[in-house]
């Protein structure tokens, strides 16, 4: 009985809280993603420090942890210079468009049950509609500098992002069969304690295992179709790309193409662009840890008296549920971020050639063949 | 399922983009106001790594870029398609499903060809 009652109230207290959420869960984001730079960029050097047995940042502050606000404050007082051969709009434009378009992906994004800029119905597509927005900013930005170094950084960025896009693509329609939602929160209710539909063992009616009432990792989407746990592995390589991250930063090769499309940046457009590209991690970690990763579910079970399901987040609505929904969430965001840091600093580089044959023969033919497992465990799960 | 469109769902992406747009303007003006102004000819002129700017940036550029951008319009476009039908999916049943595989068929034989074309040959 408790599936029929909380059905209304979920839409019910979407359109209640509306101005309450826009007030609350847009400025949330945007401190985050810009407070999650200093603390990603002084992480990923410390990160990457570690593991060349190096100590890092040790100068400014303690433990070199004033690092970051040291070079914020230097970028802030750089000339912005513009080359006289660059087309000057363009030139100018393309990091705003950039910036702006990774930002407004985060307006779709649920933070706790009852926190989220938009409600809108169609989240997941918007999401990928406004982030593949970027890719015109980076043409932008490579056509605009007028320099041979940015043109070409730009076009290997721009035919990267949107090769990786298809398999991108494909693993979140494999979410959206077995969710049939593109709202992000309600792809989030439906991995936990406070589903509306019931949850069976890995998704499979036949097995007659309702976990609804285990909740915890056993109704994450991982689990409630085990195939997607590969989809999560191909969606986390095509994120890496999309982000222009090692092992897939050709577009910002030194060695090659000294800096790629942001050759020519400097002073505060160069830090709009490296923000654009830290609030991209954190984006991609984010809608990685919400449509596999149960969101801000807990991770507990229960297990029969032992409610640690229960005790470890507390239900929509309340203080504690939207504490303990945004601890979850933002630690699965965050571990997303270290194996992405990780990888970084373990893999080479790749060649052009090898990133197109992974894109197009590899990763994209098993999306084709998971969005069809998919779709067989959809109609399994009826 | 929520699937009534309302276009005061759309008003916290617009807040979004103004805020993102805020801090833009924001830090632009700071950074012009502190930051110094010094012009010369050769610091305006494109990095080369130190040597003389020869010729144009802007030379053509390989045909394989150009095949890349074709090809995700298609795959792309399949896809927005996926999408509503990803959807419905459950409400469609196993008719919609042997449909999209018909679908999929298609667009796999597409694929096929292009592979065999060569068009996605890098070495």
């Amino acid at each position: 009985m408790i599936i029929v009652e909380t059905r209304p109230a979920l839409s019910l207290r979407i359109y209640i809280h509306l101005p309450f959420t826009i007030l609350l869960a847009l400025p949330i984001f945007l401190a985050l993603s810009s407070g999650f730079v200093v603390v990603g960029v002084y992480l990923e050097r410390k990160i990457s420090a570690f593991i060349q047995d190096r100590l890092g940042p040790m100068e400014v502050g303690k433990w070199g942890l004033l690092q970051l606000f040291a070079d914020l404050l230097k970028l802030l007082q750089k000339e912005d210079i513009v080359p006289a051969a660059a087309d000057r709009k363009l030139f100018l434009l393309a990091p705003s468009v950039i910036f702006a378009s990774v930002f407004a992906g985060f307006a779709v994004m649920p933070l706790t049950p009852d926190l989220q800029g938009s409600a809108t119905a169609v989240g997941v597509f918007y999401l990928m509609a406004i982030v593949s927005f970027d890719v015109v900013g980076i043409l932008m930005a490579g056509w605009g500098s007028n320099n041979k170094y940015s043109l070409l950084g730009a076009m290997r960025s721009v035919a990267q992002i949107v090769s990786y896009e298809i398999p991108l693509g494909l693993t979140i329609l494999c979410v959206v069969m077995i969710c049939q939602s593109l709202n992000l929160q309600e792809i989030s209710f439906q991995q936990g304690i406070y589903t509306y539909e019931p949850n069976y063992l890995f998704g499979i009616r036949a097995l007659g295992i309702d976990v609804t009432d285990w909740g915890g990792i056993f109704s994450w989407n991982i689990l409630r179709n085990p195939f997607l746990l590969i989809a999560y592995v191909i969606f986390f390589i095509a994120t890496l790309a999309e982000a222009n991250r090692a092992p897939f930063d050709l577009p910002e090769g030194e060695s090659e193409i000294v800096a790629g499309f942001n050759t020519e940046y400097s002073g505060m457009r160069f830090a709009l662009l490296f923000l654009s590209e830290y609030a991209m991690m954190l984006l991609v970690a984010f809608l990685g840890a919400i449509l596999f990763l149960g969101s801000w579910n807990t991770p507990l079970p229960n297990i029969g008296p032992v409610r640690l399901a229960d005790w470890t987040s507390g239900s929509p609505g309340t203080v504690w549920g939207n504490l303990t929904g945004a601890f979850w969430l933002l630690t699965k965001a965050l571990a997303a971020i270290m194996v992405q840091m990780w990888v970084r600093w373990t893999l080479p580089r790749l060649r052009v050639d090898q990133l197109m044959f992974l894109c197009w023969k590899v990763l994209t033919p098993i999306g084709i063949v998971l969005l069809l497992i998919s779709g067989v465990w959809r109609l399994l799960m009826i | 399922m929520n699937a009534s469109y309302l276009p005061s769902d759309y008003l916290p992406v617009l807040i979004q983009l103004g805020l993102a747009l805020g801090f833009i303007i924001t830090t632009m003006i700071v950074t012009h106001s502190i930051g110094p102004k010094r012009k010369s000819q050769k610091k305006d002129d494109p990095f080369e790594c130190g040597i003389p700017v020869e010729g144009d940036a802007r030379t053509p550029i390989s045909i394989k870029y150009f095949l890349i951008a074709i090809l995700f319009v298609l795959f792309d476009v399949e896809v927005i398609f996926l999408y509503p039908w990803a959807v419905n999916f459950k409400g469609l049943g196993v008719t919609g499903f042997i449909e999209m595989v018909l679908f999929m068929g298609l667009l796999l034989a597409g694929f096929y060809y292009i592979i065999r074309k060569g068009v996605l040959k890098w070495e």
